[in-house]
């Protein structure tokens, strides 16, 4: 693949006018309407909105997993609906680390190994990959469950697990599902702390897809989505009160 | 990934253990029956491959196999005898007398009678006496069955008389014999004494028991024999197989070990494939992270068919090893002698195992390769 990446002086993420529709016919869904965002390295960005605003799908979109029906999508400087299958797939593994809702952790590895799955699928010997794998978990607090299963852990361990399967391999975009939406206040928050510890760097873009309120926070950057559409884009250190209240009244789908 | 694969199947040890369950159990039971099968079909040529003198057998061209004789007459070695490549030629006689102890016990034998003068066609694998017994007056040798049958618990000792057919025999020799399909004692005779055995007829001939001059095929020398004589002639490995045929076409033998075979392959790729299945349906969201971290559907096929390889491979030595160990552990008994685990079954078995796990694992290929990764999005 002889793609260039851009500097960072342009965004990580690039969307202009970006439509997706599932279905066909009577039975079309238009879920992305005319997408536009950007997504600057070094920052975390949040996507918020109501349930069915198209957050996911976006997201789904921006990391390769579903192609846009129309528009422009550029990752890291790679037209993604130009991308062969088989690059999408290599590209996905190179640059982007993902963060699941349910964390999605193979239940018969341990810590480590499922760390290093990354770094396993790039070809990387094991021995190198799970050391790799748990330097990283240390640094993530996990140094003394490294060998211990996914059942083994508690919710926020695991989501620590998978947020360093998300960073071992050095990506330079990570996309988080809901990260905290199965986690209580206080671990949510570590795991929030955490992916802006050591996710954000100047040469690294996080866009993180969530419902809830408390992560806003942390965001350097929030997307408001509605309709398939973003409909405002503000940093969130701008947020006043009102604007937080009105942020919130919009997720619970009140107009 | 290939630590990976092996993990993902290890991890969930019940499915894991019933799959290899699956595959042990089909392979047991198909290599199983498909030896005993071949056993079978190869108690009937016992007496042909008992017989090492001889390299051709004339018969009747109507005889179709070893236990169902239509006489030749006397005259018949000699023409035979002046067929040009063969350097000799003997009678052979084969008939069904009855055999009585002094005590009662009885049972039908298979009585042969080798050529008086040379003996050709005796057995060799000697238990105790000499083939050379057989010229001593009213001899008889008997097989270990025949023996244990008519003298149980009984040492082996020579001298021991039995009657045939109202005439007294004495026991001169007993030999290891290769179980005959009817599982009955097989005596032999000399030809002369063979025939008074049984109930006299016109012809009693039943073979021309023949060796070839070297450098002659023995098939040149079948074709010469059957255009002199107007009889069948053929190798004992022919005969053997056209026995075998005989059997196959004319008996339900095949068709009920071929149908617990069936019903072994078909159950073992069910089992394994719904195994499997579930299996995978219970790792979707675990595939699907990994399609969605960059791990390509070759790799993720490859990952699945290195874990129904390792299964294939662990089951089929589990049960290959159930049915060497069966036969090994029978080998002694006497009535169960000549089943083997041919390694021709056991090949076969290897690639019908292979079929099997390769079948299993279609559906779940399948199912995770049509897998859209991002499903793995809110699950």
């Amino acid at each position: 693949m002889t793609h260039t990446v851009q500097t960072m002086t342009h965004p990580a993420v690039v969307c202009r006018r970006v439509t997706k529709s599932f279905g066909a016919g009577e039975n079309q869904v238009r879920v992305l309407r005319g997408v536009d965002l950007d997504v600057p390295f070094g920052e975390m960005t949040l996507l918020v909105g109501p349930s069915g605003c198209g957050k996911t799908t976006l997201l789904s979109v921006v990391a390769g997993l579903l192609n846009a029906n129309s528009g422009e999508v550029m990752v890291l400087g790679e037209d993604a609906s130009r991308m062969s299958g088989g690059d999408a797939v290599q590209f996905r593994r190179r640059n982007i680390g993902f963060v699941f809702q349910q964390y999605n952790l193979l239940p018969a590895l341990t810590a480590a190994e499922n760390a290093a799955v990354p770094l396993f699928a790039a070809g990387v010997p094991k021995k190198k990959a799970v050391a790799a794998a748990s330097g990283l978990l240390s640094q993530l607090g996990l140094g003394e469950r490294l060998h211990a299963l996914p059942s083994q852990l508690s919710g926020g361990q695991q989501q620590r697990v998978a947020l360093a399967r998300a960073l071992v391999h050095e990506p330079r975009l990570v996309v988080c599902d809901e990260p905290t939406s199965a986690l209580d206040h206080e671990t949510g928050n570590a795991v929030m702390e955490l992916l802006t510890r050591v996710a954000v760097r100047p040469d690294r873009a996080v866009v993180v897809v969530t419902h809830d309120s408390r992560v806003f926070q942390f965001a350097d950057r929030i997307a408001h989505m509605d309709d398939g559409r973003i409909v405002d884009t503000s940093g969130a250190a701008g947020l006043q009160p009102a604007q937080t209240m009105l942020t919130q009244t919009k997720l619970a789908g009140v107009n | 990934m290939n630590f990976v694969a092996l993990q993902m199947l290890i991890g969930d040890r019940a499915k894991y253990l019933g799959l290899i369950f699956a595959v042990a159990f089909s392979t047991f039971l198909m290599s199983h029956q498909s030896s005993i099968f071949a056993g079978i079909m190869n108690r009937t040529t016992s007496q042909i491959k008992d017989i090492r003198d001889a390299n051709i057998w004339v018969m009747d061209p109507k005889t179709q196999y070893f236990d169902e004789v239509k006489a030749l007459t006397d005259d018949d070695v000699y023409r035979v005898r002046g067929v040009e490549g063969v350097e000799w030629a003997v009678p052979l006689f084969k008939g069904l007398p009855r055999a009585k102890a002094f005590d009662g016990n009885f049972r039908v034998v298979i009585m042969m009678g080798v050529d008086d003068a040379t003996l050709v066609g005796a057995p060799r694998d000697m238990v105790l006496g000499s083939p050379e017994d057989l010229r001593q007056p009213n001899a008889v040798l008997v097989d270990r069955v025949g023996y244990e049958f008519f003298f149980p618990k009984q040492p082996y000792a020579l001298g021991k008389t039995l009657e045939l057919n109202d005439h007294r025999v004495t026991i001169q020799g007993i030999f290891n014999s290769s179980a005959p399909f009817q599982n009955l004692p097989v005596f032999y005779a000399r030809y002369s004494q063979a025939m008074t055995y049984v109930g006299r007829e016109r012809n009693l001939l039943s073979f021309v028991l023949v060796k070839t001059q070297p450098g002659i095929g023995d098939g040149e020398i079948c074709r010469r024999i059957s255009a002199a004589t107007g009889l069948h002639a053929a190798t004992a490995s022919d005969f053997g197989w056209q026995t075998i045929r005989y059997y196959i076409a004319h008996t339900g033998i095949p068709v009920n070990f071929g149908i617990t075979i069936a019903i072994a392959l078909v159950v073992g790729t069910i089992v394994a494939g719904q195994t499997f299945y579930i299996f995978t349906l219970e790792n979707l969201k675990q595939f699907g992270a990994l399609k969605a971290i960059g791990v390509t559907n070759w790799r993720i096929t490859g990952m699945i068919l290195q874990q129904a390889l390792m299964v294939g491979a662990i089951g089929y030595s589990i049960g290959i090893a159930m049915t060497a160990t069966f036969f090994e552990v029978t080998k002694a008994n006497l009535d169960l002698r000549g089943f083997v685990l041919f390694w021709q079954i056991a090949a076969g078995t290897g690639a019908v195992v292979l079929f099997i796990v390769m079948a299993a694992s279609l559906m779940s290929i399948r199912r995770v390769l049509v897998l859209e990764p991002a499903i793995v999005f809110r699950g």
